[in-house]
């Protein structure tokens, strides 16, 4: 770890930050940072949740003022003091929270502030004519014209990053933006950032997936609370020693090796669905969840893995089939019945439809309990206290105040927060859509040790990852979804992630043979 | 989509609530009874377009009808008592305000004080402010306002489309026009849809919100003038409550209490429907006129009902996949909406 400032000697430096400091009352969110970005250079940005790294963004682009600290862009010295003055200045950022506007067209999220207009008028026919053809360069044709909300988290991404894309900035800040693209779509925006990177932009790039940061990344630089820990070229750095940077401790490698199975019948059937299905969403499919077993549910984007979890849970009505517990058959109408036979659901997209963010983390860890318990029977504070500190503890939340409002953590804190606002409920059943998502490594570990300490205890549970190693680390058995359809179900030495990759990619070959 | 249904019930409401009324009184269907009922509702429809742009804006105006006493109260004094030629005064009185407007709008995002308070401070401070002015009835008798009162356009039929009735509709179009067609509109919309968001997107959040709050004061200024055309007098305690009724026209009109949602041509239907009901209840003749009230209540809850059950329809459908088509083989996901908050 020594000299851990030395500029890329190869590069001239584009983004110049020296000694950047930012405290939140007493915490100290950075502390003397230093950070160099050369001309053309795709740097990635690592540390553990809570490390700083979106407070570092925030504070360079002016949305944050900073305590102390130079940044220089090509030599000048800039201090925007809002986004707009970041963007004028030339540096163009996807913050890591959703950052646009859910109920304007695709194409005014893309050229918002600044449409082509003529004598005052918005040019309609001219922005949807260049949105179209800016999305095009993706892999996205859709109609843009219309609101950003019917369209997937996956496209609402790429819009957010086309549009600072399309900026021209001389840097361009991306704070975790694969966390819900698929493999396709990363690879789409990888090629895109190759490009810029090729003319020169300086590229930051937050992510927690290690396997994309040696994809693309020419160097990083790591922080560990608040604290530069050191910048390398990422090709003399093996992947144990950036774990330990970022870590400050060695990461226990349990978590690879595959939970031991057993014969699946042995255990008592939680829930099970025969022909359960819903026109145009799922189609029909036969589930048994059992006690004491993880099912995890794989698949590309959009092949219906989190639409069969909304249908398990009662988040949507399903229309043909039935659901038995025990052998009778259930009304599973709305979540309420879901939650009423003890199922509980953690949807993927937490942070924005998750939290209450002017609640402190208590609140928000008993808030589930709370109210299935009823107004009428509140939790003591103290109880309040207890659960929380234990979730706290159990998946190192931090800062570990529970009486922190929740807004205030950072993203991958945020997640942990409502992963333990449903495993306070101590549910039957506990439905995960991308638990791991947005969570550092460290903490990766933890939650996928959490599933199966969970499921040893009884829990029966189903898994959405697009991650398969973490899928195939702890499901007892893989359902494989396409073009939604259940396609296969994995069992015992079956579950690999070859087999997996198998199923989900028997795809179109085949079918169009027999089609044709 | 979703916006244009509520615009289309709320169309279909009044087109099925006139056909009723005509049915039991036909005289209803004239262009007289009409032309009236523009006239009548004029300074609603230009503070309502005002309200429109605040609400969409994810805010609230309750200074409005105090800023339409006070206007009334200040032009009078000031075309009678200080003898300020007319037009003037209505500069002046714009001018007033636009700054009134523009302060409420600075506290709003300076402080981040709710606009609820802010605009309810500003409320009793424009009312305040025109007791001290004067508490009778100013009658204003320049010939400016009897000669404006005087034109008015023949329509076929006997009715006459009044000056401030024009004023109203050319409002009103400026209105839709800048709402629906320039960078200004859009950000309106956006700040609605979230005010992070909008300002990560680098739209100056602050200076949007001053003009916004600037809009609906001026609109409130120019319903002050028409409404001073409409009685020929000033009095401080004209057009009190008007701030709900505009609310509920705004609403009526399909535009989200919440932000992020709404148009001015539904709000100008909104306005229509609350002067139809009137127009009906005077036609009545046996009705005491808060069946006004009592009526635009039903409606109002029955409008708010609907959007949520539209919301409701709106968030099913899109479960189904949408039109989206990526590049490759397969169809995005489409994300609904938050299932257990
Ligand atoms: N607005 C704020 N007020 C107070 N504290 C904050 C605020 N924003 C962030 N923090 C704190 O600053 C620290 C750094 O947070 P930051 O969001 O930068 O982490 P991060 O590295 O981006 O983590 P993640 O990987 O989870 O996104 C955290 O301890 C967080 O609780
Ligand atoms: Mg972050």
């Amino acid at each position: 770890m020594s000299d851990p400032s030395a500029p890329p000697a190869t590069r001239p430096s584009l983004l110049d930050i020296r000694g950047l400091s930012k405290s939140f009352g007493t915490l100290k969110a950075l502390d003397g940072v230093d950070f160099t970005l050369g001309e053309g250079e795709i740097h990635a940005l690592l540390g553990e949740n809570g490390a700083g790294k979106s407070t570092l963004i925030k504070v360079v682009t002016g949305v944050f003022a900073r305590d102390a600290g130079t940044v220089r862009l090509a030599g000048r010295e800039i201090a925007p003091r809002s986004a707009k003055d970041a963007v004028d200045a030339g540096i163009a950022t996807v913050y890591q929270e959703v950052n646009l506007l859910p109920n304007l067209s695709v194409a005014q999220n893309l050229f918002l502030g600044r449409q082509p207009t003529r004598f005052g008028v918005v040019r309609e026919g001219e922005m949807k004519r260049r949105a179209r053809a800016l999305l095009f360069d993706y892999g996205l044709d859709i109609d843009v014209g219309a609101p950003l909300s019917s369209y997937s988290v996956a496209v609402q991404h790429i819009t957010a990053i086309a549009r600072a894309v399309d900026l021209s900035a001389r840097v361009l800040i991306l704070d975790e933006p694969t966390a819900s693209l698929d493999r396709h779509e990363v690879e789409i925006l990888f090629s895109v950032m190759r490009k810029l990177a090729e003319r020169g932009i300086g590229i930051v790039f937050v992510s927690h997936f290690l396997d994309q940061v040696y994809e693309i990344c020419d160097r990083v630089t790591v922080l560990r609370n608040g604290r530069l820990i050191g910048a390398r070229d990422i090709a003399d750095l093996p992947r144990i020693d950036l774990i330990r940077m970022m870590l400050g401790r060695e990461l226990a490698e349990t978590t690879h090796e595959r939970a031991a199975s057993q014969p699946d019948t042995a255990r008592e059937v939680c829930v099970s669905f025969k022909g359960f299905g819903k026109q145009g969403y799922v189609a029909p499919f036969d589930l048994e969840l059992r006690r004491g077993e993880v099912v995890g549910l794989a698949g590309l984007l959009g092949s219906g893995r989190t639409e069969t979890a909304r249908l398990v849970f009662g988040a949507e009505r399903a229309d043909s089939g039935e659901a038995k517990i025990g052998g009778k058959a259930i009304r599973l109408n709305s979540p309420r019945d879901g939650a009423g036979f003890g199922f509980g659901y953690c949807p993927e997209e937490r942070k924005t439809e998750g939290i209450v963010a002017d609640l402190t983390v208590r609140e928000n860890i008993v808030l589930a309990l709370q109210a299935r318990r009823g107004l009428h029977r509140p939790l003591s504070r103290r109880e309040q206290d207890e659960i929380a500190m234990r979730y706290i503890r159990m998946l190192d939340i931090r800062p570990p105040d529970p009486e922190r409002p929740i807004g205030l953590l950072s993203g991958g804190n945020q997640q942990k927060a409502l992963l333990a606002r449903w495993l306070a409920t101590s549910p039957k059943l506990l439905v995960l859509d991308e638990p791991t998502r947005g969570i550092d490594v460290g903490a990766h570990a933890e939650i996928i040790r959490l599933v199966r300490e969970l499921c040893e205890q009884g829990l029966a549970l189903l898994v959405i990852s697009s991650e398969l190693d973490e899928i195939v680390t702890y499901s007892n058995r893989v359902v494989v979804l396409r073009d939604r359809a259940h396609v296969e179900e994995l069992k015992g030495d079956a579950v690999e992630v070859s087999s997996i990759l198998a199923a989900i990619a028997a795809d179109t070959a085949p079918a169009h043979e027999a089609a044709s | 989509m979703k916006a244009s249904t509520s615009v289309a019930i709320t169309a279909f409401v009044l087109v099925a609530g006139f056909a009723l009324c005509a049915l039991q009184f036909p005289n209803i269907a004239s262009t007289r009874v009409v032309a009236n009922l523009l006239t009548d509702n004029a300074f609603l429809g230009i503070v309502a377009a005002g309200m429109t742009f605040v609400i969409i804006s994810g805010g609230i105006d309750l200074s409005v009808g105090s800023v339409i006493g006070f206007t009334t109260v200040f032009t009078a004094l000031a075309i009678e008592r200080w003898g300020i030629p007319p037009l003037a005064a209505f500069a002046m009185v714009l001018v007033l305000c636009a700054l009134f407007g523009a302060a409420m709008g600075t506290v709003i995002h300076v402080f981040e004080l709710p606009p609820f308070i802010v605009t309810l401070a500003g409320m009793f401070l424009a009312r305040g402010v025109s007791f001290l002015l004067s508490t009778e009835s100013i009658p204003i008798t320049t010939p400016i306002y009897s000669a404006v009162s005087d034109f008015a356009i023949r329509l076929p039929g006997g009715g006459r489309l009044t000056a401030i009735a024009i004023a109203m509709l050319v409002i009103l179009v400026l209105c839709a026009l800048l709402l629906h067609l320039t960078r200004f509109g859009a950000n309106v919309y956006a700040l609605g849809g979230s005010r992070a968001a909008t300002a990560l997107m680098g739209i100056p959040v602050g200076p949007m919100t001053i003009r916004i709050y600037m809009l609906s004061s001026v609109l409130a200024g120019l319903a002050g003038i028409v409404f001073s055309f409409y009685t020929a007098a000033g009095y401080s305690l004209s057009a009190v409550g008007v701030e709900l009724d505009t609310i509920a026209a705004v609403v009526i009109g399909g535009t989200l209490l919440t932000g992020g949602q709404g148009s001015v041509i539904g709000t100008f239907l909104g306005v229509l429907i609350q002067g139809m009901i009137q127009t009906y209840i005077n036609f009545d003749g046996t009705l005491s006129s808060w069946w006004t009230k009592i009526a635009t209540g039903v409606l109002l809850f029955v409008f708010i009902a609907l959007q949520q059950g539209l919301m409701a329809l709106a968030r099913r459908s899109s479960l189904k996949p949408a039109g989206a088509k990526l590049a490759g083989a397969k169809s995005p996901e489409v994300k609904p909406a938050g299932a257990l908050t």
